[in-house]
């Protein structure tokens, strides 16, 4: 074998060829993962992630056996200098049965801001039976300097939710929208992480 | 006899190029792993005074020597530094020496792009280790979010050195690849004849098999420190949730890398040790075959466990339980490595020299790691260990009594026949017992405070953890210090001053290829391939 140098070096080309494209396959492959974990994420609803869309509840019965509990939180990215809460802080409601509760956001700034929140819900299983009928986190948010906005979500737990679920907490939080942040924001994150600093000394 | 043999080499073939260019410029598979090993050895020095800051304010309770922010950059940088620059470099500095002496090749396959993947990597690290010296000079912070480097403590948070880590984790990446590359290359086309795969040392065969991991998963780390880059310089939202990301996104694509990557630190650990122990116990290694295809299930089940690092990141119960069940799966291919090579010793003719001693320290401690380990993957027990000292016992007793101790076995076995000298084995053995002794007095009571609830990363503690941080903390400082026994004795070695010479075999029950040539190796071996029965 290797006494033969050029049936080595063509050998070896063969070898470099298909390991690199190994390579260069698994470099889109990591990529690749971010469709892929959404995808398998929507599927299962495993990050909590619910449906941006608005969900249909023509086919719901109402389960008036048993009850549950959901719980709000209102929280806002680090960055946001808005103001952002929960009317209630829980209701308690039969799966299939329709409610409403209202957020209310004010920009404390003295700039119009456009605002994005993320909702969340855990646990993570609940996530695809929790149907929102109207929400704000369907939109971007447009708040001119000073204003407050109050803002319902209509949600619907559908009926076929597990047994074993009896609290489920909602949780949003306002982001700025990528791209409308004040230049410097990176300059606030690091004198958050200064004043950290000092705390700790 | 080799005299003879030896003045025809010296004519012909041994021209060795002389001064600094011997180094600079050298495709030699001999010089490139010398090299790596020299590059090792000092980043184990550097990862080494890192982790000694770390016990220091350890010691007592209380900020002490440094600050948080610092202390976050000295566990950062340990990490980093041991993982990619000590135990990686360290494996592929001796595949570069021994794969082709072992199956009979006169080189490396690709020797110009070996030169090329040693010489990124004093760039990686040098790139790495300015950002803390300019940390220390008050420009900035290194590195500062741990060696696995979540978003978004690395993307939002990062300090601005972060883009210097990125680009070090990208050169050492295609430095990795190309080393990879390049052993799968000699191994499928250098044998020599009548070397069939399964006629192939087993270090050999983890290597062959730790390249494909390489190979497999170095890109995926590529594309983590990617989409991070893009994520703080070029406006994209990989992990940022303002912007439809998921940081544990990042936590899926790191591990998707990082699981196979701990089994890249330690098959080929298990390859020396199975060449160590037959050569001592004077018998053939037991059950072969069942090493081969125990490293290869290894290989396989590590590409389908990544989860159980992310226990806590709150996933469905049927999730927890197969990433529980595939993670206790692979105990067994390993149980039957430990016990083939107790199998191995049972009615040997022992002897106990250096590399003998290690190798034992490395099955017994080695299978306190896998213990622990099987422990973690626990999901319950799990929710409590998470985080705490229990894990950073675990992975050092892995790490360290199990990956450093097989390449100290190596060193010790090897450096006869890489340098033509006996190092001294006193010294070995007080290197050894001293190591032993103190390695556990360092990491064993952080077994116990992990357990108790102590956190890891954390400069402080609560009062009730004191007395076994004190423990570890000096077992630390005896641990680290008695590393330099080893460069001592390394050092004189290669001088061969006052030390025996070796024999062309060195060892009385050492088989293999690599034994038939004399010793020192020359220059250049196997210019005509043997012939293997």
């Amino acid at each position: 074998m290797a006494a033969e140098p050029n049936n080595n070096q063509a050998a070896n080309r063969r070898v470099i060829g298909k390991l690199l494209l190994t390579v260069v396959a698994m470099f889109g492959f990591g990529f690749a993962l971010v469709p892929l974990y959404d995808v398998f994420c929507a599927v299962t609803g495993l990050n909590g992630k619910t449906g941006s869309q608005v969900a249909d509840f023509k086919n719901m019965q109402l389960d008036d056996s048993r009850k549950i509990k959901v719980e709000f939180l209102a929280s806002l990215n680090e960055q946001m200098p808005w103001e952002f809460k929960a009317l209630q802080d829980s209701i308690t409601v039969h799966p299939g049965q329709p409610a409403k509760v209202d957020f209310i956001a004010r920009n404390k700034t003295g700039r119009d801001m456009i605002g994005q929140a993320i909702p969340s819900v855990s646990p993570g299983i609940a996530a695809s039976y929790f149907q929102k009928t109207e929400c704000f986190c369907f939109t971007e948010q447009l708040l001119k300097a000073g204003e407050e906005k109050v803002m319902p979500v209509l949600f619907i737990i559908d009926p076929s939710i597990s047994e074993d679920v009896h609290e489920i907490t909602l949780s949003y939080t306002f982001f700025i929208k990528p791209g409308t942040e004040e230049a410097g924001s990176r300059v606030i994150t690091s004198s958050v992480s200064k004043t950290l600093a000092n705390h700790t000394k | 006899m080799s005299a003879v043999i030896e003045e025809h080499h010296d004519d012909h073939h041994d021209h060795k190029p002389t001064g600094i260019g011997r180094w600079l410029f050298s495709t030699n598979h001999k010089d490139i792993g010398t090299m790596y090993l020299w590059f090792s050895f000092t980043m184990l020095f550097i990862g080494g005074a890192l982790a000694l800051v770390i016990r220091a304010e350890l010691f007592q309770p209380g900020l002490q020597f440094v600050e948080p922010e610092f202390f976050n950059q000295m566990t950062t940088l340990h990490g980093l530094i041991m993982v990619f620059g000590v135990i990686m470099p360290a494996f592929v500095g001796l595949a570069n020496w021994m794969v082709p002496m072992m199956i009979g090749a006169p080189d490396m396959a690709l020797p110009r792009m070996n030169h090329w993947s040693f010489w990124l990597l004093p760039g990686a690290f040098g790139l790495l280790i300015e950002s803390l010296i300019m940390s220390m000079m008050g420009m900035g912070s290194a590195p500062n979010f741990g060696w696995t480097f979540y978003a978004p403590l690395s993307t939002t948070y990062g300090p601005d050195s972060t883009d210097f880590f990125i680009f070090s984790v990208h050169m050492m990446g295609i430095s990795s690849i190309m080393g990879a590359i390049n052993i799968i290359a000699t191994i499928m086309n250098m044998r020599a004849p009548g070397m069939t795969y399964m006629k192939m040392p087993i270090f050999v065969w983890t290597w062959f098999i730790t390249a494909y991991l390489l190979i497999a998963v170095m890109p995926v780390l590529a594309t983590a420190v990617t989409m991070m880059l893009t994520d703080r310089n070029f406006g994209t939202s990989f992990f940022d949730a303002a912007g439809g990301g998921d940081p544990v996104l990042f936590q899926h694509v790191f591990w998707f890398f990082g699981h196979p990557e701990v089994y890249i630190m330690i098959l080929p650990a298990f390859g020396i040790i199975s060449q160590v122990v037959p050569t001592f116990a004077r018998k053939k290694i037991f059950g072969y075959s069942s090493m081969v295809y125990a490293t290869s299930s290894i290989a396989f089940l590590s590409f389908i466990v990544w989860a159980h690092h992310m226990f806590t990141t709150g996933m469905p119960v049927a999730t927890e339980l197969f990433f529980m069940y595939a993670t206790m799966l692979i105990a067994v291919p390993t149980g039957v490595k430990v016990f083939n090579w107790v199998s191995t010793m049972w009615k040997g003719s022992m002897t106990f020299e250096t590399p003998m001693l290690f190798a034992i320290g490395f099955i017994f401690m080695f299978s306190i790691g896998g213990f622990t380990g099987l422990m973690l993957s626990i999901v319950p027990a799990d929710f409590q260990y998470h985080d705490t000292y229990f894990v950073v016992a675990h992975f050092h007793y892995v790490l360290v009594t199990g990956a450093l101790y097989a390449i100290y076995s190596a060193v010790y076995f090897w450096l006869p026949k890489w340098t033509g000298n006996m190092y001294d084995e006193k010294l070995g053995k007080v290197h050894f017992w001293v190591s032993t002794i103190s390695v556990n007095v360092l990491f064993f009571p952080m077994h116990f405070v992990g357990l108790a609830g102590m956190p890891r990363r954390i400069p402080d503690y609560n009062m009730q953890f004191a007395e076994f941080n004190q423990m570890a903390t000096i077992g630390a400082f005896v641990f680290g210090f008695s590393q330099l026994i080893l460069l001592w004795n390394v050092v004189k070695t290669i001088r061969g001053r006052s030390t025996v010479k070796a024999t062309d075999q060195v060892w009385e029950g050492a088989e293999g290829l690599e034994w038939t040539i004399p010793s020192p190796a020359p220059f250049h071996s196997f210019t005509t391939p043997p012939t293997v029965k």
